[in-house]
């Protein structure tokens, strides 16, 4: 069996994103978990689902918004591929029959609450990396993964101005977005500027430590066509692990994540190919991250990540747009739920001044803790 | 850094399988793991063979000379028990056993880091019972 058009994204729901909220993780999902429910027309009753992210569990979900009958709960702890990987989830369970209306929540008070870029030490995929690897100085993801992006720059070329075009280009887009914490322009000279944290990468390249919650809502394809907005199929989803996933340091290949070996599973799923892809969102931690995603999801050849994006194809109005919100660079860090809510603005129109005209298909992304992937393929309903 | 004084670094904390590990670097010996089913050495210290299943091991004492495959170079402290050796470099390593290692190099000026560039491996007490390795440059094989 496939999962091939099994289920639809229908509903969508943020909070306003910020560096303070000043409250709880729960309170800040709850909300974006009752706009997407509103959003896709539902009431929270018909929620039969749910795959929280952490901090909270899907007891929660049942004890605030008053579940009767919840008949499925799990967890995807692929960090930030988690949100697509979730997704791969609730299509299963609901092709399954489990369920119907599938909630999947994120939020955090990332700014507010614990540094993100120290809570790193206390989670346990990140034991190997803790025992061998943080004694020595090398602590933070912006630490660990620098090693990927300089070999690549050694073997291939890559600059540190073609990933400051990535983020300029997201930049960009969000202040075309109402919703997104950074709010100033950026120029090449800017990143150039911008202090080093763990060469290569500069304050510039590493993307924000956010509060806020986004939410969407999975529900089955043949009850989506009822709801109340045109629903975004999920043609094809993957996830993807590398070799070597716990420490990136033993690598075979330092430069291939795991979405290389997800993404040929979600176009054959999908059933398109790589032109057909009208608009992507493209998990950004950092600025690397993309390109090295758009080489492993085939947008391009291995190594020519930079020369891609440096010709402005990842711009609006360029071949492929990427990151059309703002990213996590730009807008706020919602562990990439942000990246599927705007898609699915993408494929409904809803896009405000950053739509691309016509998305009728799109692509989005998950990269999380030391190299895992996840792909989804959709399309307008 | 010194032996003395209040150590402020994160510290490992050694697992049953890591445990000759640590207790050879404090012996100023990098051991790595070999399967005793398949004789496939590998690193860091994990409890099963990935090639062959075995839970067999020997420790081998590596020659710690090797190559870098890649660095960073790290200007923010992301710990307050690293502010002191800022910048610093962290440079990962391909021994000559075939497996990798990462740990910070010392005495080589940033622009002249490159794939491929010998280095070989020292060993420092930083507390009592803890002695962690670092790199230095290395003779050409």
């Amino acid at each position: 069996m496939s999962l091939r058009e099994k289920g639809a994204i229908t509903g969508v729901g943020e909070t306003a994103y910020s560096r303070e909220s000043g409250r709880s993780v729960l309170s800040l999902q709850l909300e974006a978990s009752l706009k997407a429910i509103e959003d896709a027309g539902l009431k929270p009753s018909d929620i039969d689902g749910v795959i929280p992210y952490s901090g909270v569990v899907a007891e929660d979900f049942i004890t605030n918004l008053g579940l009767p009958d919840l008949r499925y709960s799990a967890v995807t702890p692929l960090g930030g591929a988690s949100c697509v990987a979730a997704v791969q989830s609730a299509v299963a369970a609901i092709a399954a029959g489990i369920c119907n209306h599938v909630l999947i929540p994120v939020g955090r008070n990332g700014a507010s609450g614990g540094r993100i870029g120290t809570r790193v030490q206390q989670m346990p995929q990140f034991r190997l990396v803790g025992e061998f690897e943080m004694p020595l100085g090398a602590i933070a993801p912006a630490q660990l993964y620098a090693p990927m992006a300089r070999r690549h720059m050694e073997l291939y070329g890559t600059t540190s101005r073609q990933l400051g075009e990535i983020a300029v280009s997201t930049r960009a887009n969000a202040m075309l977005n109402g919703n997104a914490v950074m709010t100033k322009p950026m120029t090449i000279e800017d990143h150039q500027a911008s202090r080093m944290i763990s060469d290569p990468f500069r304050l510039f390249d590493c993307s924000l430590e956010s509060d806020g919650s986004c939410a969407i809502v999975v529900s089955a394809a043949e009850r989506a066509r009822d709801l109340r907005k045109p629903p975004v199929v999920v043609m094809g989803v993957a996830e993807g692990h590398p070799d070597s996933p716990s420490v990136i340091t033993q690598r075979p290949d330092m430069t291939r994540l795991g979405i290389a070996k997800a993404a040929p599973r979600a176009f054959e799923m999908a059933g398109v190919k790589h032109d057909d892809i009208d608009v992507a969102e493209i998990y950004d931690c950092f600025t690397y991250i993309v390109m090295c995603q758009l080489e492993d999801l085939g947008f391009c050849k291995k190594g020519e990540g930079g020369p891609f994006v440096e010709s402005g194809a990842i711009r609006l109005g360029g071949k492929l747009p990427v990151n059309t919100h703002g990213g996590l660079l730009s807008q706020a860090h919602m562990v990439g739920m942000n990246h599927i809510a705007e898609l699915v603005r993408q494929l409904r129109g809803e896009a405000g001044k950053a739509q691309v005209r016509d998305a009728e298909i799109g692509l989005v992304t998950g990269y999380g803790d030391m190299g895992d992937g996840s792909v989804a393929i959709m399309r307008r309903g | 850094m010194s032996a003395t004084g209040t150590y402020n670094k994160l510290v490992p904390e050694p697992t049953p399988h890591s445990a000759p590990y640590w207790e050879g670097l404090n012996r100023r010996k990098l051991l790595l793991q070999k399967c005793r089913g398949c004789g496939r050495i590998r690193h860091y210290p994990q409890p099963m063979c990935p090639s062959c299943h075995s839970m067999e091991v020997e420790w081998v004492e590596a020659s710690g000379r090797g190559v870098i495959h890649s660095w960073t170079i790290t200007h923010h402290a992301f710990h307050p028990g690293v502010r002191e050796d800022l910048p610093y470099t962290l440079a990962t390593v391909d021994l000559e056993e075939g497996v990798r290692m990462l740990a910070q190099l010392r005495g080589v000026p940033d622009d002249k880091l490159r794939i491929g560039l010998p280095v070989r491996v020292e060993f420092e007490t930083v507390k009592d019972g803890l002695t962690l390795p670092y790199l230095v440059p290395g003779e050409p094989a």
